[in-house]
């Protein structure tokens, strides 16, 4: 795996299409300049950027070349650049695939988080009721079990509600499914908020749902991003639920939408490589805006 | 740390607030659950009428040495993935967390494969390695003209490189997070004593992280106990069951073979396989909790 790393790796930084300012700096800074070189890590870590960069860079520079000159011209290098990929894969609904995800998606989230707030802050406050400390338990149980397991019963349970193939067919196992690790989450970060704040707050006369939405949400409101962005991908990004779930072209969602243009088109890699970039722009958007947020949601509740 | 006084007033006024959370767990993951337990005593096509036919199901497949083949290639793929990843994960993240500028900045190209989704991962591995039409080939690279997917070797080969690709930046994060965490003065003191580079990676480093190897790995783990998606789009589990791990096998069985009650006991494997696994990683790694500097942190 050596050989393709090294002989391409000279050109990857100058030529990688993520921001501008960061390719510069990769390609002038001197290797291992520190004053205790660490050899062994900087040579990997090189040599795995390397195989990480090299495949993304191939994928869009491809997405852009029209079908013909994907044979004959060199891969690492653009040529005779086109839109013409990206407006087929556009006039093959793709816009239609993307809204049912966000709709999914967002569908799926927001109502999962602020579910899993509500319950993490009766959880925290409300101590020692028996039914709380066993919906706590049953949650963190949750936490063990693979969603994959249960999908049998989940495609059964969503016939029998007649929701088979419809948006809520998605939308209703992702809100479950996301409420184990979110009440984790939202809980430790609750129990965080120190007591006299509560107090003030009920010397002043506020209800505990008045506290709720205005002491706990504000102040709580890192850990509700962290959360949202982890679970918004992980519904952005699923691809069983909506494989066994739904059916019609019409509810596709882009992870199924991919898979299904690849075996319509597969032999114009291109524009297959093409959908792969536009249904990636979201959270590539995403990354830009808010990297730091983007990083802390993927590492939710794992990195503490 | 909330009082008792408080706690015992507000209690019976907050219970309804963890009700629809609850509801929703409780119908699309407690209920399906059980629910698996009870398909697998029964016969079911996915359609029609639903059966009870006792223990059959579990007959035939604990007898069927298909199970014992799909766990075997669960396993053969978790354990290398985890060995490769995890040596490659804890240099990259030790490396990323330094201090260099530029460090930073190829950290932001390192998280790329976090982006995509494991459809689009496999999709655009399936194309990159096609033997005719491939990155290798178009390049004129005889090692990287191999038929990838088609043969049973390569084939798991590829889907530990795949699973490695897109999951080393994520674990490479955990460590330079908890790389950040350990306090330069274990350094100070370790130079002062004259250890070097090497000696400070296995005196200090390596033991700092072993709560995070233990996050990670059970995450590698439990993860792999789920692949789905990336095999499913990469070679739906061919050539030749090569790649056919538990949860493919569940859905190949359930959903294209119409056999929801073998399918429901392959559900139940991986569920008691997987909790049993991630407990065995925490008793492994729990045994001598005490000693942790970094208890809390």
């Amino acid at each position: 795996m050596a050989t393709p790393t090294s002989t391409t790796a000279a050109d990857t930084p100058a030529a990688v299409p993520v921001p501008r300012r960061v390719g510069a700096v990769t390609a002038t800074t001197p290797r291992g300049g520190a004053d205790r070189p660490n050899y062994l890590g900087g040579l990997t870590s090189f040599l795995w950027l390397g195989i990480i960069i090299i495949p993304v860079y191939w994928v869009v520079i491809t997405s852009f070349k029209p079908q013909s000159a994907y044979y004959t011209s060199n891969p690492m290098l653009p040529s005779t650049p086109t839109l013409e990929n990206y407006q087929s894969v556009i006039e093959a609904d793709f816009l239609m695939y993307f809204l049912n995800s966000v709709i999914v998606t967002v569908g799926a989230t927001v109502p999962a988080v602020l579910l899993s707030f509500m319950a993490a802050f009766a959880i925290v406050r409300g101590g020692r009721g028996r039914f709380l400390r066993f919906s706590n338990t049953v949650f963190l149980m949750g936490l063990a079990c693979p969603t994959q397991a249960v999908i049998i019963p989940v495609y059964l349970i969503i016939i029998r509600l007649s929701l088979y193939d419809s948006h809520l067919a998605l939308i209703l196992p992702s809100i479950a499914f996301a409420i184990p690790l979110s009440v984790l989450i939202l809980a430790n970060f609750i129990r965080d908020v120190p007591n006299e704040l509560f107090e003030s707050m009920r010397m002043d006369g506020a209800s505990e749902w008045g506290t709720m939405w205005r002491l706990a949400f504000p102040l709580t409101q890192p850990a509700l991003i962290t959360v949202s962005i982890y679970q918004g991908l992980q519904v952005w990004n699923s691809f069983l639920l909506p494989l066994v779930l739904t059916q019609s072209q019409e509810m596709r969602v882009l992870p199924l939408a991919l898979w299904a243009f690849q075996g319509e088109y597969g032999i114009n890699v291109p524009a297959v490589l093409a959908s792969v970039v536009l249904a990636t722009l979201p959270i590539l958007a995403l990354y830009v805006v808010g990297r730091r947020h983007l990083l802390a949601g993927m590492t939710a509740g794992f990195s503490k | 740390m909330t009082s008792g006084s408080v706690g015992a007033r507000q209690q019976g006024s907050l219970s309804w607030l963890v009700l629809p959370a609850l509801v929703l767990f409780t119908a699309f993951g407690v209920i399906p659950l059980i629910g698996v337990l009870v398909l697998s005593f029964t016969s079911w096509n996915g359609i029609g009428e639903i059966t009870l036919i006792g223990f059959g199901n579990w007959v035939s497949v604990l007898a069927d040495p298909a199970l014992v083949h799909s766990l075997g290639v669960t396993f053969l793929i978790m354990a290398l993935s985890w060995a490769v990843q995890t040596p490659l994960s804890i240099l990259v993240g030790v490396f990323i967390a330094g201090q260099q500028r530029y460090r930073a900045v190829l950290a932001v190209l390192y998280f790329t494969p976090l982006l995509l989704s494991s459809a689009a991962i496999a999709i655009t591995y399936k194309a990159l390695l096609d033997p005719n039409f491939g990155l290798g080939a178009s390049l004129g690279i005889p090692f990287l003209v191999q038929n990838w997917l088609g043969d049973p070797v390569l084939a798991i080969a590829t889907v530990v490189f795949v699973v490695s690709w897109q999951f080393i930046p994520f674990h490479s994060l955990i460590y330079q997070g908890a790389v950040r965490q350990i306090p330069a003065s274990l350094y100070e003191a370790a130079r002062i004593d004259g250890a070097g580079r090497v000696r400070q990676f296995f005196s200090i480093t390596l033991p700092q992280l072993k709560y995070t190897l233990i996050t990670s790995s059970t995450l590698m783990v439990a993860g792999s106990m789920a692949f789905f998606d990336l095999i499913f789009v990469l070679t739906v589990g061919g050539p030749s069951d090569a790649t056919r791990v538990l949860a493919l096998d569940m859905y190949l069985r359930g959903f294209r073979g119409n056999m929801m009650g073998p399918a429901s006991v392959i559900a139940l494997i991986i569920v008691v396989v997987a909790v049993l696994l991630a407990m065995g990683i925490q008793r492994l790694g729990g045994k001598d909790a005490g000693e942790s500097q970094l208890e809390g942190a």
